[in-house]
């Protein structure tokens, strides 16, 4: 009896969970650029970069995700540049992941011991060889486990989009529940689905942790 | 200011949870750490807004009806139960099987060496963690917003000149959080320093 | 650049501050071509530091440092002195190879790999060209059959001669050892000793900072005895070890006595 409700839903729920996946999806790899530039910028760039970049952070750190969802999301066009919903919805979330990932490159890379630095330098090489040879293929092993973790909340925190209208799993779910009004087994499919969806994040974050370990 | 008063409570019903589940999960009966493990990786992998609709929209299925204020602390406890199950978990490993052996040697029963060997000492222990996961809580506690006014932002529409308010609202809000967040994270530090001192 | 006269290595005046603290305190020292200079001295007394600071992985803050003839680290211009680019820093770093005593192989890079990155990416040599020269000097340490090895997997001794061939590759006129024995086990240490009084035997200038006392006395050419930030003796092994002049080197000797009495005992006749 419950599971037809669900089979029914799916038509909604379905696309709903696509656009969630395509949500994480774009929010991590625009949370990846952002991370990355940001981290190496708190390394080694200048002292003004360095401190916009940490205030940055600071800020995303400091407010919950809906707050800084709901200021990106109509941040935007109150500054005057019209964006779709989507495209507003995926900087603004994308936004956080990149603070936190920000955060997760410098320790990283901040982790990895000194004499290796020493000793590529003892050898001559200068910063840009260093850091691609011999910096970030260690500091990739030690970065995974964090950014499995942000992954999932990515994908946990696009269930906030729902709230600036992008029909995601979340939505879609509440728009059946408000037909159908069978509110449990539809917020259990749901919950059932996030579920899933990291967990092949985690256990396909293993793999790779696996594969970059020496 | 209401976030404040709902993190507080949430704050504490989640460290009850999360010391029991820890227990619970370290039990050497496999039924009970089963359903415990599978309490913490599932709640710990869904969405806080998905449990707040279940906890509001959901609950009146099983005739049970909550007020908004006890909704949103009832999913926020069991969100952040699960996070708090983990912190006691490797707080409480922490302590060394030594302790629990000098309390037994001295007499005391399970309960009693939990409650005064082992659990004071781990406090102490993961007082950082805790800290960070109440900030986290503050930071959750803003969805409790989005039951109460859940028909409104569902229904809303983005039209230019209400987006500017918007902005001004929130900016003012974020600003509010912020002052929180840091507030705590540094008392959460003075009283980390405190208790290192009597230590 | 070198006429048979002149010095590869010329320190004058070198001094060197931590925050406040003086580490290097006016130090002086030549090395001819082929020589093998052996830097001993307590804890503390600024080795480590005088050898950083030859290949500038420490700055030091007044005096001279000349490599091969020229001046390192710094541009000297009317009489201002202004750091070096990375890029022309890292030209002179070529000719220098250092050897740590935590090796710092990169781990996930097999022995092979290790030995043939700084060829390949600072000196351009064409990959099979690298591969040849790696195979090379690991057969030379002796680790032929380690080349596919990771760090991880091999033994301290291993790792250590792995570094010494990984410095080797690029074909250096000088080679520094930061007390390349000090973290092994005692019975690796041989393995290593041996390379680099292979080393030392086919010609290599080297200035090696080492506890091991009876080895400095059997490789050295010129033995430099440092305390506090200072070279307080120099002078030939034969006369630093039986005839030291100053009451600080006759002190610090006085704690390998023991040692050297029991080795020299378990010495074959």
């Amino acid at each position: 009896m419950d599971v037809t409700v669900v089979v029914d839903g799916w038509r909604l729920m379905g696309p709903g969970l696509a656009m969630t996946l395509l949500v994480s999806v774009s929010v991590m790899i625009l949370g990846l650029g952002i991370g990355l530039l940001g981290g190496l910028t708190l390394l080694y760039g200048p002292r003004l970069m360095r401190l916009v970049v940490r205030g940055y952070v600071d800020f995303v750190r400091g407010t919950p995700l809906l707050v800084l969802i709901f200021l990106i999301f109509y941040g935007i066009p109150a500054v005057g540049i019209p964006v779709p919903n989507f495209v507003a919805a995926v900087i603004s979330l994308g936004a956080f992941a990149g603070a936190q990932i920000s955060e997760l490159v410098r320790g990283g890379i901040s982790s990895i011991p000194r004499g290796q630095t020493d000793a590529a330098m003892a050898l001559g090489m200068t910063f840009w060889p260093r850091l691609t040879q011999v910096v970030i293929p260690q500091a990739v092993a030690r970065t995974l486990p964090p950014l499995v973790n942000t992954t999932v909340e990515v994908v946990k925190g696009s269930s906030l989009v729902s709230l600036v209208s992008i029909v995601e799993l979340t939505l879609a779910t509440e728009q059946v529940v408000q037909r159908v009004q069978r509110p449990v087994p539809l917020y259990i499919a749901a919950a059932l689905m996030y579920f899933v969806v990291n967990f092949i994040v985690s256990s396909g974050g293993r793999r790779l942790e696996r594969r970059f370990a020496f | 200011m209401v976030t404040l008063e709902l993190s507080i409570v949430a704050l504490i019903v989640s460290v009850l949870i999360g010391i029991g589940v820890a227990y619970a999960r370290l039990s050497p009966f496999r039924a009970v750490s089963g359903a415990a493990t599978a309490y913490v990786e599932f709640v710990r992998n869904i969405p806080l807004l998905l449990i707040m609709f279940f906890v509001y929209f959901g609950l009146p299925v099983f005739q049970v009806t909550l007020t908004e204020r006890l909704a949103a602390v009832l999913a926020l406890s069991l969100y952040s139960g699960a996070y708090m199950t983990e912190i006691f978990r490797a707080g409480i490993l922490a302590i060394g099987r030594g302790q629990v052996e000098a309390g037994q040697a001295l007499g005391l029963t399970g309960f009693q060496i939990s409650r005064t060997v082992v659990l004071p000492q781990a406090f102490r222990v993961v007082l950082p963690a805790l800290g960070n996961q109440f900030i986290s809580l503050i930071k959750d506690s803003s969805l409790a917003v989005a039951i109460s006014v859940r028909e409104l932002t569902y229904a809303a529409v983005r039209i230019n000149d209400i987006s500017w308010r918007i902005v001004e609202v929130y900016s003012v809000i974020a600003g509010m959080y912020l002052v929180v967040t840091y507030a705590v994270a540094f008392g959460l530090r003075g009283l980390e320093g405190a208790l290192r001192k009597r230590s | 650049m070198t006429d048979s006269g002149a010095a590869i290595i010329a320190v004058a005046g070198l001094r060197k501050f931590y925050g406040s603290h003086e580490v290097l305190r006016g130090v002086d020292l030549t090395v001819q071509v082929g020589e093998v200079v052996v830097v001993i001295g307590p804890s503390g007394s600024g080795k480590t530091t005088l050898l950083r600071c030859l290949n500038f992985l420490e700055e030091y803050q007044h005096g001279h440092v000349y490599i091969d003839g020229q001046l390192m680290g710094y541009r000297e211009r009317n009489g201002h002195r202004q750091r070096q680019s990375e890029s022309e820093i890292a030209k002179l770093r070529t000719e220098i190879g250092m050897v740590f005593q935590s090796f710092n192989l990169f781990p996930h890079m097999t022995a092979l790999q290790n030995v043939m990155l700084a060829p390949m990416m600072v000196r351009k040599l064409p990959k099979a060209e690298a591969r040849e020269r790696g195979r090379f000097l690991l057969e030379k340490v002796g680790l032929a059959d380690k080349i596919n090895g990771y760090p991880s997997k091999l033994s301290g001794g291993q790792q250590q001669r792995v570094a010494i061939a990984r410095a080797l590759a690029m074909q250096p006129k000088i080679m520094l050892f930061d007390e390349a024995t000090s973290a092994l086990d005692p019975e690796l240490v041989g393995e290593v000793l041996n390379v680099i009084r292979q080393l030392a035997d086919e010609g290599m200038t080297m200035v090696i900072v080492s506890h091991e006392m009876m080895f400095a006395r059997e490789v050295a050419d010129r033995i430099i005895f440092m305390d506090e930030g200072l070279v307080v003796e120099e002078g030939s092994p034969e006369a630093i070890f039986t005839s030291p002049r100053t009451e600080r080197l006759r002190t610090y000797l006085r704690r390998f006595a023991y040692n050297e009495a029991v080795v020299i005992s378990a010495a074959p006749p």
